[in-house]
């Protein structure tokens, strides 16, 4: 049987590809002067720790492999730290990074199934993850897929959560039972048009997704160990679907994107703003 | 099906093309498909119990939430099956229709949409029951294949050559019973995209699908007996469209006449016109829902009020030849 070729990277080695990714976020935001930078890379150390952190079982070199684990960008705006990832993980070469957003390239501007190989659903449109995970997880039940196989990671959105068919999703994983699907929640707090809060609240959130049957934890979304070390239980739970609340901020590992979250919602950095950002990113999280 | 010597053949009682979906699945699954089939709390009418009854593990019902529903087929097609999703047509497309565009058709997901209960023949249950619009959002969708039988027997087996690739089709099944045209399939049976040729004639071709198609025979008979020569054409292919028969039909008959239970806007008459438009403009007249609503009522008095009827049919047609 294949199995999965990526073994965990350790401490250190996830730090450093965070760093990593933050850089190809702001570099391919800034090449394109257009995309999202702000949600993605709120969302960086979830993305480090299902790939490199020994989550998600998976392998670049046999994208299609039955029995791998899937990861589902559902906020589907946050599609560079998706590029980025796969990139560094080894799906795809780094050169093509830079041609993002551009005319015929495979890395549209929001995630489309299988370009590059990797990408398990498109993306863009809100609130559908969750019930595609659901689809899969019914999929892998009926080919008989043992329990610690084929597991779904969907990465959602706070603001995302605003769309009501996320919770019809919830509430049928848990009436089908699908242990499967780890939901991670990257709680930004803030949305297109503004801060969460005031544009539609969502707390207690997850209280909510508890009344829905799910197994809740809640971590700080900026370790990336506790977030691995929460995504690695939720794994290994097989009783209920489980979901990780990753409090985060956006726009997190520069400092003019996170304190103005809601003007890098969909924007590319200047010249002076990405030598700033790439200084920063590479002194690491403070 | 062509007019020579049907007499030989027993005639079945009239059957709903909605009662052909629940059969063609448990055929289906017997057969050996990988076919999984979703509900949205609508299965008895739908058809889609008589799996759940069979095949207890191929069948799922997500209660009444259609976007789930697509988006579960989805995901449920990436990992290689074939998904056959129902609901009203009102409800699938209607409260869906992004789910359907992203992930189905956009992804290229092998998922079959069995939409019953089309048009305004659905009858008492009104306005906000009656889909006149599916085939319009349909048809719009790069690659989505859209299917509109006209009996229960060309219902199962569009149903059945659905599950032969692994394209996104939309077929759109009626809610009455209806006289059954396809007899035998030793005479015909469905092709998609190609029309079926019903009744030969020069003076100008009649276009139908769906429920209009049996109308559309009695209006070409009537209007044989004036001594018109009407072709008739089942094109339950509505996309792709067999854009071959509509040429021959304009440059060998010279008019055309759709009839279709849908807004004129849209559908099958959208489809012919534009082709016309393109290869051999004719006189054309169209046999739909005018731009407007549904309303309550049986269902005849409905298509009567609508003007969906073989009296309507044969009047378009002279005004069709009054234009040639």
């Amino acid at each position: 049987m294949t199995t999965s070729t990526v073994t965990a990277a350790d401490t250190s080695a996830l730090l450093d590809v965070c760093k990593r990714i933050r850089r190809h976020i702001v570099e391919m935001t800034h090449a394109a002067q257009s995309g999202h930078p702000g949600g993605s890379l709120s969302a960086t150390e979830i993305f480090a720790a299902l790939y490199f952190g020994g989550v998600a079982r998976h392998d670049p070199a046999n994208p299609q492999w039955g029995r791998r684990d899937r990861v589902i960008l559902s906020k589907g705006h946050a599609t560079p730290v998706v590029y980025a990832t796969l990139a560094e993980a080894g799906y795809f070469d780094r050169e093509v990074i830079p041609t993002f957003r551009a005319l015929g390239t495979e890395l549209q501007g929001h995630v489309v199934r299988n370009k590059p190989p990797g990408v398990e659903m498109s993306g863009g449109a809100l609130g559908m993850g969750l019930s595609f995970a659901v689809g899969i997880a019914l999929g892998h039940q009926l080919d008989g897929l043992a329990d610690d196989e084929g597991q779904i990671f969907v990465v959602v959105g706070d603001g995302e959560l605003n769309e009501g068919q996320n919770w019809e999703a919830i509430m049928s994983a848990s009436h089908f039972g699908l242990h499967r699907i780890t939901a991670i929640v990257d709680r930004n707090h803030f949305q297109n048009d503004g801060p969460g809060d005031e544009i539609m609240r969502i707390d207690p959130v997850g209280d909510k997704w508890a009344a829905f049957g799910w197994g809740v934890q809640h971590v700080d979304g900026h370790d990336v160990e506790a977030v691995r070390d929460a995504m690695l239980t939720a794994r290994a739970r097989s009783d209920a679907p489980q979901v990780v609340i990753c409090e985060t901020v956006k726009g997190r590992g520069v400092s003019f994107m996170a304190e103005n979250p809601a003007g890098w919602h969909g924007k590319g950095p200047s010249d002076e703003q990405l030598a700033q950002a790439l200084e920063e990113i590479d002194g690491g999280l403070t | 099906m062509t007019s020579s010597s049907p007499a030989a053949i027993p005639v079945p009682p009239p059957a709903a093309a909605r009662e052909a979906y629940g059969p063609a699945l448990v055929k289906l699954a017997d057969a050996g498909h990988d076919i999984v089939a979703l509900d949205a709390d609508l299965s008895a009418s739908t058809g889609g119990n008589k799996l759940a009854a069979s095949h207890p593990d191929r069948w799922f019902t997500v209660g009444a939430a259609e976007q789930n529903m697509i988006s579960i087929a989805a995901g449920l097609a990436s990992t290689g099956k074939t998904v056959y999703a129902a609901s009203f047509a009102v409800f699938m497309p209607g409260h869906c229709f992004d789910q359907i565009r992203v992930q189905i058709a956009q992804q290229r997901m092998n998922v079959k949409l069995i939409a019953s209960h089309g048009g305004i023949s659905v009858g008492e249950d009104g306005a906000s029951a009656q889909a006149i619009e599916d085939l319009a959002l349909m048809t719009s969708l790069p690659g989505m294949n859209v299917v509109v039988p006209s009996d229960a027997v060309e219902a199962d087996w569009a149903i059945r050559r659905a599950a032969e690739d692994n394209e996104p089709w939309y077929i759109r099944l009626g809610r009455p019973k209806l006289p059954i045209i396809h007899l035998d399939e030793s005479i015909s049976r469905f092709e998609l995209g190609h029309a079926e040729r019903i009744r030969e004639g020069d003076d100008l071709t009649l276009i139908a699908c769906g429920l209009m198609v049996e109308p559309t025979i009695r209006a070409a008979d009537a209007l044989a007996d004036e001594g018109v020569g009407a072709r008739v054409l089942n094109m339950a292919s509505i996309k792709p469209l067999d854009e071959e028969a509509v040429i021959q039909a304009a440059q060998q008959t010279g008019a055309i006449v759709c009839a279709e239970e849908h807004n004129v806007i849209g559908g099958l008459g959208s489809a012919v016109a534009r082709t016309l438009a393109a290869h051999c403009p004719v006189p054309m007249e169209q046999v739909g829902i005018e731009d407007r609503f549904g309303q309550s009522g049986p269902w005849t008095a409905l298509l009567q009020e609508y003007g969906l009827t073989a009296e309507s049919v044969a009047v378009a047609a002279k005004r069709a030849l009054a234009r040639k």
